[in-house]
């Protein structure tokens, strides 16, 4: 331990052990008692003891301070020291010497105190006992100190983390146990258990044995964990002994703590040591999944289905189940549900999810949401089912849309009902739209495809859609779009995509005149995806400037909201890259061009939103890059007119990027920076564009020098980071020039230095004289910028997060508490 | 009468209103088929801005709210007091050969060149002359006031909120203003002949009780039917003829809107018209209040059910501002008052966003510089948020602003500084929402050939699609955002979840889904019991029963009230129970027989005869050919024409008995 932290130690013990000076920070002792366990890790806790009494005085004084008078927080506190010092068996007998362990953990201690009641405290007994448990010695302490019936109780605590903790330790204690008799299963057939271990295992088994659903539950919990964190063959063992029980729950009606029996067989299911043997494991789960209930079955289809070595015909059955309700819907809508196979599989208990759909409005959109999400997840995965029913899937999605915006018109009463439940319904539709935007990767019929778009410009055209929904619509139309991987220049063909876009942009245009921010902002990014993808396309290029579209856009960065200002921002940069911009009647494409540089440029120096000059600055960064046109017309009237204000701007993150358009320009002058590992293959150099003395008079005349040196000593790291890359990397670019230095010319350098350290110091506002490219180079030269790249990687609280610190922290809030009490009289 | 027995007289409320044919079957004879509509004719005229004249004459089907006209009875013992809770007033207009002078032809319609005229609320099922009361709910259903009030000799008391009279008022004035700007000498009546109604092509055909139209009342009569209304206000209780207690609740539609309890000691009926609990300007809506209600009479919910206002409110803003930016202009066609509020104080916040901040826009009505301040004014009907700017001090409505800021700008018509104002690309408010009269229908000539403009339609009161029927071929774009803030199936649903009544009574078509929606099983009443629904013109009886009557029986014989000075109740004194009764004295004791006969022999009487029957005696005077029939608890004197004669024994009998 550091010495200082040593010296301090003691006074924070006294505060500790000081009824009357309370810790207000809690926080406070959670980071001390990850101190003293990175502490302990690395050495001997008995030694540490034995070089600070102050601990084990601290912790007498806990147990022989009256139980009222302790704090529940450093009563907690001490409990998970002392545990933590426990883990050691050496320290565990020094502890046990004094009793101090069996006064802290026994039944006499903190368990029969009134302070009991508090959670902190029962939270803190748990994980103190979860400390010490960790060798021999400790499993004959729990065992004799009554711990393990302790725990049992604490399984049913009114506090959730408390019970979860107590269960979390059984298993633990079980493991430990267990430890020794990994090695022959056989020999633990019986009662060849470990004393401790069959206490649980006792207890478990009369859990399981229960009436009362909570104790199954607690029973179930325990036994999920077991199977989740044990993977040792006597897991096996167990299984066997207690599987039949678990399956003896599925003949209760109904049946109790369904949700955690499906956590305990995914978590049987996925141990690797059921990977080859059966144990009957895949019968419970195939009764399991025909009578839970089809909202309960669902977590355990989907879990069954994303196992590596389920038996096929489990698999059938559980995609069975997820399927049933989008098959019902399908049915009772009069749409032909699918291939015959698929429908076959799904008629097994179609009527049990036929009346929860139809029981409740409630109950109707939960399963559907639930099933929708399920099938979402499942179908990005390696494991979802070869025979995945792309078809049947996009109608059930379609129809679920279609039932939402009340346009379908079923014939039979259970489509009628379904119609009621769903109509405007916005968490279905949210749910339907994800899912349909996942299915744009398959193959789907252009009848299909047709539907999909019709339905998807439907929920755009509506104006019941909330925008959420219309979000999510955007969403999903710009996948289906673009994964129907039909470009628009088949517009001709009359396939649906293209045709579709005529349509859409009409919905475009209306949706950029929404009163509701969220779905202009909605509508712009969609623009903007769409365009990135597909500006480049005729017909696109076409449907797009024969609509208001990028009149409408150019007028969204004036809007009144921030964030929209911001998309149009991207929008506009994205069009104008494209040379899609708004040409407006009366005036040339080029008028148009100036105007939108000259509006961005006011946006960037004027807005007083940081959203909007964040985009601006991304897109300025990107035609610099991409040689925008009108940017590659004047590259340095560019540059020097954005760098002023991007440097002057109060948001970080503009600044950031300003100093990235500046190393995109640098690149474009000087060349790209040398590669850093020395193998690798790269071009013979190629000569910089410009003679460096030009290039490096340019850079002063531009103030960029004066931009990076600034950002060096910038209050944000990210900027001063990026600023000091910047700078290395022209510091190693001008290497070649440094013979321009001649000697005596020093002093130069001298007032440079002096202006950067009053900027260090925090004095911004002190000007830098019009910089050469000598003092340039001298500067860059003299700086130890490698040193200040190493010290700006560190995390800014380094420093303040020693342990040391987190000392004098404790005991200066203490302090500060004490002046306020004298203040008090 | 038994000695010690009190017989209490009743309040007269049984002599109230009478069904003027008893014989009306349950469904309405006229047409089955239509309940819940009624039709409406309106002419319009095509007016050049600068020179008006009449051009288009049309018959426009009007679907009427459902069923806000209703007739709900409380039936207390076996008095009936039918308290009318509001009338729709829905202008409706009239159809070949021998009136081809009436007819007009237009893009395949034919309409009826006419002045317009408008269908009456319903007036054979009551004689209206015999109604005491009626409450008008909200100022959209009190457009047929002036026709009651003034030709039917009705009498009672009108009750309404004091917003609902003022806004009331405005809108007849619009109305009758917009129908004397374009005075047309006669009405086209040939059509209406039934022989040829049945040979014109729909909707005139259609078209029931044309014979009962009448023209547009004038502005004297809207005066002296407002004189009639007693003002009332939120949670007042008032009482009718001590028999039930009337009070109307804040329902958050319009300002001023009212629903109502009628209660009696025992029972409560709520009467729940056009209410709302979206956010708008008005006051919320009082749900507490109709908790524990025996029957909720439901009416008034949307007409557009699958339209929701917040989407409509973002397709009217995206649409307009759409074609002010392409230079085109905008036409709204309102009412004075109500959602027009709404929509001002949305686009206040929105023509910034829009960039529409140049844009004016023009509120032309003749009521509505009137319309903008009375909403201004009238704080306590106003919504929370509303209220508590009054004290700030600042308008409650952001139209002050828009108005001081010229961006709105309000003309009584479109000549005088109108025409010295307008400037396009602009949006203009203005009425009538029918189309077929009012400034609306220059702005319709102007701008109905331009692909540019765009006419929206928000009320939704009338198919647009009917409504522009006169002006095809359009080349103007038409959008309809109808919005409609009233109850909806869900928020139905929830208020009587919250509410609990014990029965549900509602229009026949709130049962089922609309016609065009069968499917839609969303959009009816869902509530346990099962509504109980009715038709138009069927006369339900609440289901309850009364048992308990409370009664407050004094020690002392009460003061004798003095006699009332003229006719109030003018009509009641030939009716079966005069309308005195209530002031005579009470009586008690018995009539022993055998005095009753000598006393009748004192007096003149011979030939008398006693017969003992089951419940007391008959006492037979042959030459008089009279009957005293003397019962337990009542004496009936029978005598044919000879009121005389009655009057004398009548004193006789009430000799032996005791008055107090």
């Amino acid at each position: 331990m550091d010495p200082e932290c040593a010296r301090l130690l003691p006074a924070l013990c006294a505060v500790l052990a000081d009824p009357s000076q309370a810790v207000a920070d809690d926080t406070c002792l959670e980071k001390l008692l990850d101190w003293f366990k990175t502490v302990t890790e690395a050495g001997s806790s008995l030694l540490l003891l034995q070089e600070n009494p102050c601990l084990v005085d601290l912790l007498t004084h806990v147990l022989d301070l009256k139980p009222q008078n302790v704090s529940p927080r450093v009563l907690s506190f001490s409990l998970c020291l002392a545990g933590t010092f426990a883990a050691q068996e050496d320290c565990f007998e020094y502890l046990q010497q004094g009793q101090l362990l069996l006064g802290l953990f026994g039944e006499a201690g903190p368990l029969s105190w009134a302070a009991w009641s508090v959670p902190i405290v029962r939270s803190g007994w748990i994980r103190g006992l979860r400390s010490l448990a960790q060798h021999p010695s400790a499993l004959h302490f729990l065992g004799d100190s009554g711990a393990v019936d302790a725990l049992f109780s604490l399984q049913g605590d009114s506090s959730l983390f408390v019970a979860s903790a107590a269960s979390q330790l059984l298993v633990h204690i079980l493991a430990l146990s267990m430890q020794g008799k990994a090695a022959g299963s056989s020999s633990l057939q019986g009662s060849a258990w470990p004393a401790c271990a069959q206490k649980i295992v006792d207890h478990v088994e009369a859990c399981l044995c229960s009436t009362a659903a909570p104790q199954v539950t607690q029973a179930l919990n325990v036994l999920t964990t077991t199977f989740g964190r044990c993977h040792n063959p006597w897991t096996e063992v167990l299984w066997g002994q207690l599987g039949p029980l678990v399956a003896h729950l599925l003949e209760n009606e109904p049946i109790p703590a369904a949700h955690s029996l499906v956590d305990l067989l995914l978590s049987v299911a996925r141990s690797p040591v059921f990977a080859s043997a059966d144990c009957g494991l895949w019968e419970t789960t195939a009764r399991m999944l025909s009578c839970l209930s089809p909202s309960q079955a669902g977590p355990l289809a989907l879990g069954t289905l994303k196992l590596q070595n389920c038996p096929q015909a489990l698999r059938s059955q559980a995609f069975g189940v997820l399927l049933q309700p989008l098959v019902c819907i399908l049915r009772a809508t009069a749409q032909a549900p699918g291939p015959p196979g698929v429908l076959d599989e799904t008629t097994e208990g179609s009527s049990m999810t036929v009346d929860t759909l139809l029981s409740s409005k409630s109950a109707c959109v939960g399963l559907l949401c639930q099933t929708l999400a399920h099938l979402e997840e499942l179908q990005p995965l390696p494991q979802r089912p070869l025979h995945w029913p792309q078809t049947l899937l996009v109608e059930a999605a379609v129809i679920i849309l279609k039932l939402c915006e009340g346009s379908v018109a079923p014939s039979s009463s259970e489509g009628g009902r379904l119609c009621g439940a769903l109509a405007g319904c916005v968490r279905v539709q949210r749910a339907a739209l994800d899912f349909l935007g996942t299915l744009s990767q398959g193959a789907t019929s252009q009848e299909l495809m047709l539907q999909v778009f019709a339905v998807l410009l439907e929920t755009l055209e509506s104006p019941a859609s909330s925008p959420t929904v219309l979000k999510k619509a955007f969403q999903a139309t710009l996948r289906w779009l673009l994964d129907s991987s039909l470009p628009p220049s088949s517009l001709d063909l009359g396939l649906p995509a293209p045709l579709f876009l005529k349509e859409l942009f009409p919905v475009l245009q209306k949706r950029l005149c929404s009163p509701c921010w969220e779905v202009r902002d909605s509508a712009l990014e969609f623009l903007t995806h769409l365009t990135a993808c597909w500006g480049g396309e005729a017909d696109f290029r076409e449907v797009l400037l024969a609509s208001e579209v990028p009149k409408l856009t150019w007028q969204l960065l004036r809007d009144p909201e921030s964030y929209v200002r911001a998309s149009a921002v991207t929008a506009m940069g994205r069009l104008s890259s494209q040379g899609l911009q708004a040409a407006s009647e009366s005036s040339g494409h080029l008028e148009v061009q100036q105007g939108l540089v000259g509006e961005l440029l006011h946006i960037l120096s004027v807005d007083s939103e940081g959203f909007p000059r964040r985009a601006v600055a991304r897109v300025f960064t990107e035609w610099l890059r991409d040689s925008h046109a009108d940017v590659a017309r004047d590259t340095e009237w560019f540059v020097a007119t954005v760098l002023p204000m991007v440097s002057r701007d109060l948001d970080w993150e503009v600044r950031a990027q300003g100093l990235e358009l500046v190393q995109v320009f640098l690149a474009q002058t000087l060349g790209q920076s040398s590669p850093h590992c020395p193998y690798v293959v790269t071009l013979p150099k190629a000569s910089p564009p410009s003679p460096l003395p030009e290039v490096l008079r340019t850079l002063c005349q531009l103030q960029v020098f004066d931009f990076a040196f600034r950002a060096l000593f910038d209050c944000d790291r990210p900027v001063a980071q990026k600023a000091c890359d910047l700078l290395l990397f022209l510091k190693d670019k001008t290497a070649p020039c440094s013979g321009l230095q001649e000697p005596g010319e020093s002093s130069d350098v001298t007032s440079v230095e002096a202006t950067l350290q009053r900027w260090q110091a925090g004095e911004q506002g002190q000007p830098l004289s019009t910089l050469e490219p000598k003092e340039v180079l001298a500067a860059l030269r003299s700086m130890d910028l490698e040193g200040l790249q190493s010290r700006l990687a560190e995390s800014s609280d380094h420093v303040e997060k020693s342990p040391q610190s987190l000392l004098q922290d404790v005991l200066a809030t203490v302090a500060v508490l004490e002046e306020n009490v004298a203040d008090c009289y | 009468m038994v000695p010690g027995k009190t017989t209490l007289p009743m309040m007269p409320l049984g002599r109230g209103a009478r069904r003027k044919n008893s014989q009306l079957p349950r469904r309405s004879r006229r047409q089955p088929a239509e309940t819940g509509r009624r039709f409406l004719d309106l002419r319009s005229g095509e007016v050049d801005i600068k020179h008006p004249k009449v051009r288009h004459e049309t018959v426009l089907p009007v679907r009427a709210p459902n069923l806000t006209m209703q007739y709900p009875q409380v039936q207390i013992n076996h008095h009936y007091a039918r308290l009318w809770t509001g009338h729709d007033f829905y202008p409706q207009f009239p159809s070949f050969a021998t009136c081809s002078k009436e007819l007009k032809e237009c893009s395949g319609h034919v309409f009826v060149d006419s002045v317009p005229e408008f269908c009456l609320p319903e007036t054979e099922l009551i004689d209206l002359s015999t109604v005491d009361v009626i409450l008008i709910s909200n100022y959209h259903c009190m457009m047929a006031l002036p026709y009651i009030t003034e030709h039917t000799g009705f009498t009672g008391t009108v009750y309404a909120t004091e917003p609902t009279v003022q806004i009331g008022r405005l809108l007849m004035e619009e109305l009758v203003n917009f129908i004397e700007r374009v005075p047309k000498a006669q009405s086209a009546s040939l059509w209406k002949n039934k022989d040829i109604q049945r040979l014109l092509p729909s909707p005139l055909k259609d078209a029931v009780e044309v014979s009962t139209w009448r023209r547009c009342y004038t502005m004297q009569e809207v005066n002296s039917a407002l004189s009639k209304i007693q003002l009332v206000g939120y949670s007042q209780k008032i009482e009718l003829f001590g028999a039930v207690q009337v009070t109307p609740l804040s329902s958050g539609y319009a300002l001023g809107s009212s629903n109502w309890i009628i209660q009696s000691h025992y029972e409560k009926v709520s009467y729940v018209s056009g209410s709302s609990l979206l956010t708008t300007h008005p006051q919320p809506m009082d749900q507490t209040s109709l908790k524990n209600s025996d029957v909720l009479v439901l009416t008034g919910l949307t007409q557009i059910p699958t339209a929701n206002p917040d989407g409509m409110v973002g397709e009217f803003c995206s649409n307009l501002a759409l074609t002010v930016r392409n230079g085109g202009n905008v036409l709204v066609p309102c009412y004075p008052s109500g959602v027009i509020y709404d929509l001002l104080e949305c686009l206040y916040q929105y023509i910034d966003s829009a960039g529409l901040s140049s844009i004016p826009f023009y509120f032309i009505s003749p009521v509505a510089n009137s319309s903008l301040e009375f909403s201004q004014i009238f704080a306590e009907w106003l919504c929370h948020n509303k209220q508590s700017k009054v004290y700030l001090p600042e308008p409650p409505f952001p139209h002050a602003e828009l108005i001081q800021t010229n961006k709105l700008k309000h003309y009584p018509s479109i000549h005088g500084d109108f025409s010295n104002d307008f400037r396009q690309p602009c949006v203009v408010f203005t009425g009538h929402p029918s189309l077929r009269f009012g400034d609306v229908v220059h702005f319709m000539e102007l701008w109905g050939k331009s692909s540019l403009n765009t006419v929206i339609f928000t009320e939704p009161d009338f198919s647009y699609l009917e409504a522009l029927a006169p002006y095809q071929p359009l080349a103007m774009k038409c959008i309809y955002c109808p919005i409609d803030t009233r109850l909806n199936f869900i928020q139905v649903s929830k208020l009587l979840k919250e509410v609990q009544p014990l029965h549900v009574v509602c229009p026949e078509q709130y049962t089922q889904p609309p016609p065009a929606q069968s499917h839609r099983m969303d959009l009816m009443i869902d509530c346990q019991p099962p509504p109980m629904s009715y038709r138009r013109a069927e006369v339900l009886a609440l289901p309850f029963k009364r048992r308990y009557e409370k009664i407050e029986i004094m020690p002392e014989p009460p003061p004798r009230p003095a006699q009332p000075t003229s006719g109030k109740k003018r009509k009641r004194v030939s009716d079966d129970v005069p309308d005195c009764q209530v002031l005579k004295p009470l009586l008690s004791g018995s009539i022993p027989v055998e005095q009753f006969v000598q006393t009748l022999e004192k007096h003149g009487f011979s030939d008398i005869k006693v017969e003992d029957t089951a419940k007391g005696h008959i006492v037979l005077l042959q030459e008089a050919e009279t009957l005293i029939q003397i019962e337990e608890d009542s004496t009936h004197i029978i005598c044919d024409n000879d009121e005389m004669l009655r009057v004398r024994l009548r004193d006789l009998v009430l000799k032996f008995l005791q008055k107090f």
